[in-house]
């Protein structure tokens, strides 16, 4: 089922932890809310389940506005960040609760609760761990009893509060995989709210990048990536070179070197700005007419599947560039040596508007 | 993130609801009460009341056996909470159950059994006698029922905060050369130092206004061993109101000093934590 | 003012073997002088009620019991618990709720004024019911006129049982239910459980023992309270008179095995409160342990 965000605007005190946000999701999509600390994205999660009030705003499940609605009538599945595992029940009673709890009309026998519950034990992998307490389970056990737990009131839709944030980095990356698969069995509308990039880029259909209240671009991890609409979500989706330049007759200056910046709409500006991943630049012995600025290599570590140069610009800034090994075996790079560095792709956004 | 506020759990009204109704119907009004019947005294009545040599002489012998009884478990009660918490010996579980023994022994209980330990045919009175020490009708037994009741409070205040004490502390300063008595004077001390003086000052505060187990070993004799407390208890079966309620304004601001103090303390404490 | 008995309930005990320690002779010497402190103080009027009690035999020990006063104050005894307990465990489940789980203004002076009772003398509990309802108190001429009994009557004692006993559950309550948080809360109202499962199944289950802890404490304070409740009582044998009333009643008679067979009542029930404490205190740390936030992968 869909899921429908209306500008959602929700203040704590002072502090707006949401502003106008719009946002739809998709029946049967797998959508990652992506950003910082204090980006507002739990907030929007937790507004979606119910569990905060927006200020102002709607939410629409399947097209029906359900803002109003009380929390026991909304079915959603929601996975909080601690797991929040009842400590006093089992793990069978922790997922059997949601059913038990139901008024005597819609509840179903008990056999039926039982049968249910053994099968999404069944589809987490914990058939064997039904009487344990929560407290005897490691931290991945108990991601999967809280995602069975969330999964057995057979919810609408399905949120997720930084999943794997608990977890230890081995961990992460099985549930991780894991949860992709289980997402494309079941194919529950699901949304889950994280703060690392490759997480998100990993895991979702889609990307929503959110900073300071609002909703900075979504798109497909590759779109996102590839084609950040904002210097923010360019900084935040993996290491970049910032280069403060500024734009004259569709050029713009790297230093003293002119660079062509592509296509239309970029007008002259004083305050322009460059970005470029590290791996988008290259290093040559010469400038041999290139587009190319010099820089003086400060630091290599050749450590890992890419060579890190860290570099000196001639105007001064500290760079990073990252190099195939071959490449780095090919030039031969020690310190203190002299290099030209020429971009491959970049990125340039002036005075707020970008290209 | 940070920011959380619970709003969708239910029953935040009625709850609050019932608190501050009940909360208002059991304490508030009856103490508003209380402060209204001390107003409809003059001010020179009021005076006269609380600076009568009885009733001075009953502040006095409160509050001066009030804070014995409290210096005494500070010092004692400091080694109490210090032999639970660092050092090991038979049967230290069950002694260290027993120290909330004042908390939960009613204080009549207490105050026969104190009174018979030290009366003149007690098992301790009998043995103190022929050294010329009196304890039981004197304002030394007061002291004793009062050690008694305090005696919980400085221990259970201190214990959590020896425990939380960095043993590296400790051993950073032996590192340094610090001998074991400084170690503890410069080390231990102050830092357990404000939660002394809060374990004293609870103490203290529930020493001033206790009754039930000093009236019995106290003899309450005017002027020398009456306790205010007891005071406001004749006044009350003379139908004295309004002295003993005089008597009573005047304990009040006492116990709200030393809440006060108390507060001012944690809140000194939290400030030093924060800074650090 | 009983702010220390609630402290020693949130520390973990920690027991490492410590290479810097005093030296032998003074770590004797300090167990020692604590030994012999608590001996003096504690042990020995313990040990002294039960002696006493039991100083003329048995018979008489049982006789003093079973004597209809006595009866009449160990019934008035438990039928004042009876009704302040069970008062004060909603009171202190409704102020533990509203304090723990939301944020709202003047919350700090709400727990101030429920810790008030703890540091107004006994005497004064009593004191300002008598000023209230007493017959020259500010409801006495209504009362009077309607033939309402509170003061020197079951009422009176109550109230003033109430006024002193009602922070223990409430005390115990609120940081217990602080630090466990709102999210297994949360997670059952998201599952679709009304607000009263979700109190009946969830918090309930996850707070006993620490509600048990303040319920004991209450209980045994419901039942000593000697000060406050003397104040109302009025001291009508076989009426108004608790067991407290009745041993200071029956020592000032000089009858002394009899007031300390009454007392060896209220002692075992203290020590009866001790163990029960001394077990609800393991499980109140196994109520914060079992915290699913504590201990993440």
């Amino acid at each position: 089922m869909s899921i429908q965000v209306r500008d959602i605007t929700k203040t704590f005190g002072a502090f707006t932890a949401l502003r106008d946000v719009t946002l739809e999701v998709p029946p049967g999509d797998l959508l990652a809310l992506l950003g910082p600390s204090g980006s507002g994205k739990t907030t929007l999660l937790r507004i979606i389940s119910g569990l905060e009030v927006p200020d102002s705003g709607q939410v629409l499940v399947h097209g029906e506005d359900v803002t109003d609605q009380p929390l026991r009538d909304r079915r959603v599945g929601f996975v909080f960040q601690h797991y929040a595992l009842f400590r006093h029940m089992t793990v069978f009673e922790n997922v059997a609760f949601g059913l038990r709890v139901r008024p005597r009309a819609e509840r179903p026998s008990k056999a039926e609760i039982r049968e249910r519950v053994m099968r999404l034990l069944q589809l987490v992998q914990l058939e064997q761990l039904t009487h344990r307490y929560p407290s005897q389970l490691s931290g991945g056990q108990r991601q999967r009893v809280a995602l069975a737990r969330a999964l057995a009131v057979e919810p609408k839709i399905l949120l997720l509060d930084e999943p794997f944030g608990a977890l230890d980095a081995k961990v992460r990356k099985e549930l991780r995989t894991w949860l992709r698969r289980l997402h494309d069995e079941i194919h529950v509308t699901s949304v889950f709210v994280t703060h690392d990039q490759e997480e998100a880029l990993e895991v979702a259909d889609r990307v929503v990048i959110m900073n300071e209240g609002r909703i900075e671009q979504v798109g497909s991890p590759e779109e996102v990536y590839h084609h950040p609409k904002t210097p923010f979500v360019y900084n935040f989706l993996g290491n970049v070179n910032l280069f403060h330049s500024r734009v004259e007759n569709g050029k713009a200056y790297l230093g003293n070197t002119l660079i062509e910046v592509p296509k239309t709409g970029i007008h002259d500006s004083r305050e322009a700005k460059v970005f470029i991943r590290p791996h988008l630049l290259n290093i040559e012995r010469s400038q041999n007419g290139r587009t190319a600025f010099g820089a003086r290599i400060l630091h290599l570590n050749p450590a890992g599947p890419m060579v890190k140069v860290e570099l000196e610009t001639e105007w001064g800034d500290n760079i990073l560039v990252e190099l195939s090994q071959d490449r780095y075996r090919t030039l031969g790079l020690r310190k203190e040596e002299y290099v030209y560095v020429s971009p491959k792709e970049f990125q340039v956004y002036a005075e707020d508007y970008s290209i | 993130m940070a920011v959380k506020k619970h709003t969708v759990l239910p029953g935040f009204g009625l709850a609050l609801g019932c608190t501050v109704l009940y909360l208002s119907l059991l304490v508030l009004i009856p103490i508003a009460g209380l402060l209204l019947r001390a107003t409809s005294l003059s001010w020179m009545e009021f005076w006269e009341v609380v600076t009568s040599d009885r009733v001075l002489a009953s502040f006095r012998i409160s509050f001066l056996a009030s804070l014995a009884a409290a210096g005494l478990n500070g010092v004692l009660g400091l080694v109490v909470a210090w032999v639970l918490v660092r050092y090991s010996f038979p049967l230290k579980g069950l002694v260290d159950g027993l120290v909330d023994l004042p908390f939960a022994l009613p204080t009549a209980v207490a105050g026969i059994s104190l009174t018979n330990l030290y009366s003149n045919s007690g098992w301790i009175g009998s043995r103190l006698e022929p050294l010329g020490i009196q304890v039981a009708y004197t304002p030394l037994g007061i002291v004793v029922a009062l050690t008694f009741i305090g005696l919980p409070f400085v221990v259970r205040t201190l214990q959590p905060v020896l425990e939380d004490l960095d043993p590296e502390v400790e051993e950073a300063a032996a590192s340094l050369g610090a001998n074991r008595f400084q170690a503890l004077r410069r080390v231990v001390i102050p830092s357990i130092l404000p939660a002394l003086l809060t374990g004293v000052a609870l103490a203290f505060a529930r020493a001033f206004g206790e009754y039930g187990s000093v009236v019995f070993i106290s003899g309450n004799l005017p002027m020398r061993t009456e306790i205010a407390p007891l005071l406001i208890m004749t006044k009350l079966e003379q139908y004295d109101y309004a002295g003993a309620t005089a008597i009573a304004v005047v304990m009040l601001l006492v116990s709200f000093s030393v809440l006060l103090f108390i507060n001012l303390l944690t809140w000194w404490v939290r400030r030093g934590a924060a800074r650090a | 003012m009983a702010g220390a008995t609630t402290l020693s309930v949130h520390s973990r005990r920690r027991a490492k073997p410590r290479v810097i320690t005093e030296p032998a002779w003074l770590r004797r010497t300090l167990i020692l002088i604590a030994l012999a402190f608590l001996g003096l103080f504690l042990v020995l009027p313990l040990v002294a009620v039960f002696s006493q009690a039991l100083e003329k035999g048995i018979g008489v020990y049982f006789a003093a019991i079973r004597e209809p006063d006595a009866l009449a104050a160990i019934r008035l005894t438990l039928l004042i618990a009876a009704i302040a307990v069970p008062l004060n465990v909603a009171f202190g489940l409704a102020a533990a709720w509203a304090i723990a789980k939301f944020s709202f203004p003047g919350k700090n002076l709400l727990i101030t004024l429920i810790d008030l009772p703890f540091s107004v003398s006994p005497v004064i509990s009593g004191l300002i019911f008598v000023l209230l309802f007493g017959l020259q108190g500010w409801l006495g001429p209504f009362l009077r006129e309607h033939d309402i009994k509170i003061i020197f009557a079951l009422p009176g004692m109550v109230l003033a049982t109430l006024f002193v006993t009602f922070p223990f559950v409430a005390r115990e309550l609120i940081p217990l239910m602080q630090e466990q948080g709102s999210e297994e809360e949360e997670a059952a109202l998201v599952l679709g459980s009304s607000g009263l499962q979700t109190f009946w199944r969830v918090t309930l289950p996850n707070i006993k023992w620490g509600l048990l802890y303040g319920v004991i404490l209450c209980n045994a304070r419901a039942m000593g309270e000697f000060g406050a409740v003397s104040v109302v009582s009025g001291h009508i044998r076989g009426r108004t008179n608790t067991m407290p009333l009745h041993v200071e009643i029956l020592y000032n008679e000089y009858n002394f095995a009899a007031a300390f067979a009454v007392a060896s009542l209220l002692a075992l029930l203290a020590l009866a409160t001790l163990a029960l404490k001394k077990i609800a205190e393991g499980r109140v740390h196994g109520e914060l342990a079992g915290d699913t936030d504590s201990t993440a992968a």
